[in-house]
């Protein structure tokens, strides 16, 4: 190619101007496949509300429902589980919900609209396992002796009150998510809405 | 020694010589075969440890003739059937009970991964006892870690899709410690799942990855290791450069022709490792809960975690050091720390060949500074991998911090105490009875 090493300065600022532009082609090549690998329209669109009866649901039980993929608790609390909550003020790492893990209706002391009902999207928030019921005090549950009842993650030992607050110096770094929902009537709660008739 | 350098074929004037001279004319079919086997001339004093680098690449060939035969059953689909079952479990039930010999198959394949990660391990082993990575063969190291990470992810991917509890847990847990890097993290977890949770999107996805662009990247890599290897040639369990004496042709006095010396060695090496892998597959093909985890016998529940869950057991020893990351530095989460620990412990392997500053590549010339620190590192890292099979528990923690600490000081401090060891005298040619 080269002329005894003369350049011809020319040529080379073609071939230059070439390959800048063939490589910003190849990276807008990319654009559509980076875009593809996002959520799908359809996969936006699934995030639809669900209407959960809540009738059945005695004190003490919890049921589990599907919304956007993920399991979300409905917790009808005892009196004796609610009594537990102001005692581990101490022991939880966020005791007023501070952080934004609730909407403004939840952020309370039992971070519910009704305080006996809890709906709290059951996946720690540490690296998204289900954290098991571990509901009876104590060794019961397997657990240490002052463990009053909650939930213990399976994955990396993050545990959490009735309330979904996590303890300190776990793995979790924030308390478990509220979904917003609404009472559409006193036993039938929307979730993933926040008005009645949206 | 390198391809290229050879005579083209001259016929006998039969039909199959002038045929292949034909061919020799068009491709370099003499050059390649003369290059790489029959005037390849490789170390006479090649030991055991010389045996994992042809069994890997027989693993690579089962697994992927296996797994062209499980893609045809097989079917990546999230969405329930008539039974409520996962239409992707239910297609490897259907593979283990419906499909002639497919139970075979399947097994070849789940038993091939383990038996990949057995074999890797041991031939990185050997590189660290006899210095492998030493100049000049640093590319064929760094080539080898490619093939150990993409080995990583294709073990991740094809984890996920018989779909059973352990699969989507485990994807779960690994794909959102992507979410832990700051600013980028949420929306990357997001990309690689290409939905909110893992769903049918992310199970697309990985067989995707699992099938076609990681298996061509690795034998990519694996072609590379090979010629970067048979360009500087082997290294043997001396650590001496055999092409600093040769003969009068130019062939390194202590070589032997690669085929037939070594093609029929390693043979011999296919056939024990065949009885063992075949003695796994047949009688204990889930390897103890360790190369088939129960929970995945139990098809994925987005509602409910199993009550333990941990990687299979080639990803524990790096799994435990994710979690002895246990404090957050800086303002950034442990969950960050961690993934960076865990990607650190990986990655540091290919930085060997510049933090070794010994005088001797081989341990037989090494003193006790190197015996005793790789000693303690291995038990490390057998440490570690028992401790990521477990649940977390304080006295665990503890322990698989003291061996990550470890882990990374052997690495990390190793251009100081490489360089402080009592060595013996190195001999000219290989030592060989």
């Amino acid at each position: 190619m080269s002329n005894q090493g003369k350049m011809d300065c020319g040529r080379r600022r073609l071939v230059v101007a070439t390959a800048a532009v063939g490589g910003a082609g190849a990276v807008a090549a990319l654009v559509p496949f980076v875009s593809s690998l996002l959520p799908s329209e359809r996969a936006k669109a699934a995030g639809a509300p669900v209407e959960v009866d809540i009738s059945k649901l005695e004190p003490g039980q919890m049921m589990t429902v599907e919304w956007r993929g993920k399991p979300v608790w409905i917790i009808n609390r005892t009196k004796d589980m609610l009594d537990t909550l102001p005692k581990l003020a101490d022991a939880v790492a966020d005791p007023k919900s501070e952080k934004q893990q609730q909407p403004a209706y939840a952020q309370n002391d039992t971070r519910s609209i009704k305080p006996e009902i809890m709906v709290v999207v059951g996946i720690c928030t540490h690296l998204g396992c289900s954290p098991s019921q571990k509901f009876k005090a104590g060794a019961d549950e397997g657990m240490p002796g002052e463990w009053l009842g909650g939930f213990l993650c399976p994955c990396h030992g993050s545990t959490f009150d009735f309330a979904g607050r996590v303890f300190k110096a776990k793995p979790a770094p924030t308390n478990l998510e509220v979904p917003p929902h609404v009472y559409l009537a006193d036993t039938r709660i929307m979730i993933g809405e926040d008005k009645k008739g949206a | 020694m390198a391809a290229g350098n050879f005579e083209k074929y001259k016929s006998d004037g039969s039909l199959a010589g002038n045929a292949l001279e034909w061919l020799d004319a068009r491709f370099p079919a003499t050059s390649m075969w003369k290059g790489h086997l029959s005037e390849y001339y490789a170390p006479k004093n090649f030991n055991f440890w010389y045996f994992f680098g042809s069994l890997a690449l027989l693993v690579l060939v089962i697994q992927i003739v296996t797994g062209i035969f499980l893609v045809m059953h097989y079917k990546p689909d999230a969405a329930l059937n008539a039974n409520g079952v996962p239409i992707a479990f239910a297609s490897v039930e259907y593979i283990m009970r419906d499909v002639s010999g497919g139970w075979l198959i399947r097994y070849m394949h789940s038993t091939g991964a383990s038996a990949f990660f057995i074999v890797v391990y041991l031939h990185m082993f050997r590189g660290l006892l006899y210095g492998s990575y030493r100049k000049p063969r640093e590319l064929t190291w760094l080539f080898g870690v490619g093939i150990f990470l993409c080995l990583m992810g294709e073990a991740f991917f094809g984890y996920l899709l018989p779909w059973g509890q352990m699969s989507f847990w485990g994807a779960q847990v690994i794909v959102n410690l992507f979410s832990a890097i700051p600013v980028i993290g949420p929306d990357l977890s997001i990309i690689i799942r290409g939905d909110f949770v893992v769903g049918d999107a992310t199970l697309n996805r990985f067989f995707s990855f699992h099938v076609i662009a990681f298996p061509l990247v690795l034998i990519g890599l694996v072609a590379a290791h090979v010629l970067a290897l048979h360009e500087t040639g082997s290294n043997n369990p001396d650590g001496v450069e055999i092409k600093a004496n040769k003969d009068a042709n130019g062939i390194p006095l202590d070589g032997i022709p690669f085929h037939p010396y070594y093609t029929v060695k390693d043979i011999v090496g296919v056939i024990v490792f065949l009885m063992v892998f075949s003695a796994v597959m047949f009688w204990a093909p889930e390897g103890g809960g360790y190369f088939l985890e129960t929970p995945n016998f139990y098809p994925a529940d987005p509602l409910k975690t199993p009550p333990h869950i941990a990687p299979v057991w080639y990803f524990t020893p790096f799994y435990s050091i994710l979690r002895a990351v246990t404090f957050p530095l800086f303002g950034i989460d442990a969950k960050f720390w961690g993934v960076v620990a865990m990607g650190a412990s990986v990655v540091i392997f290919a930085f060997l060949p510049w933090l070794d500053r010994s005088p001797v590549k081989s341990i037989r010339y090494r003193g006790p500074i190197y015996k005793t620190l790789l000693t303690i590192f291995v038990i490390c890292f057998f440490i570690l991998g028992y401790l990521g099979t477990l649940s977390p528990s304080p006295m665990g923690e503890l322990v698989s911090q003291i061996c990550s600490v470890f882990y990374f000081g052997f690495f990390l401090a190793m251009p100081w105490w490489s360089r402080m060891d009592k060595f013996s005298p190195v001999p000219d040619r290989v030592t060989f009875k």
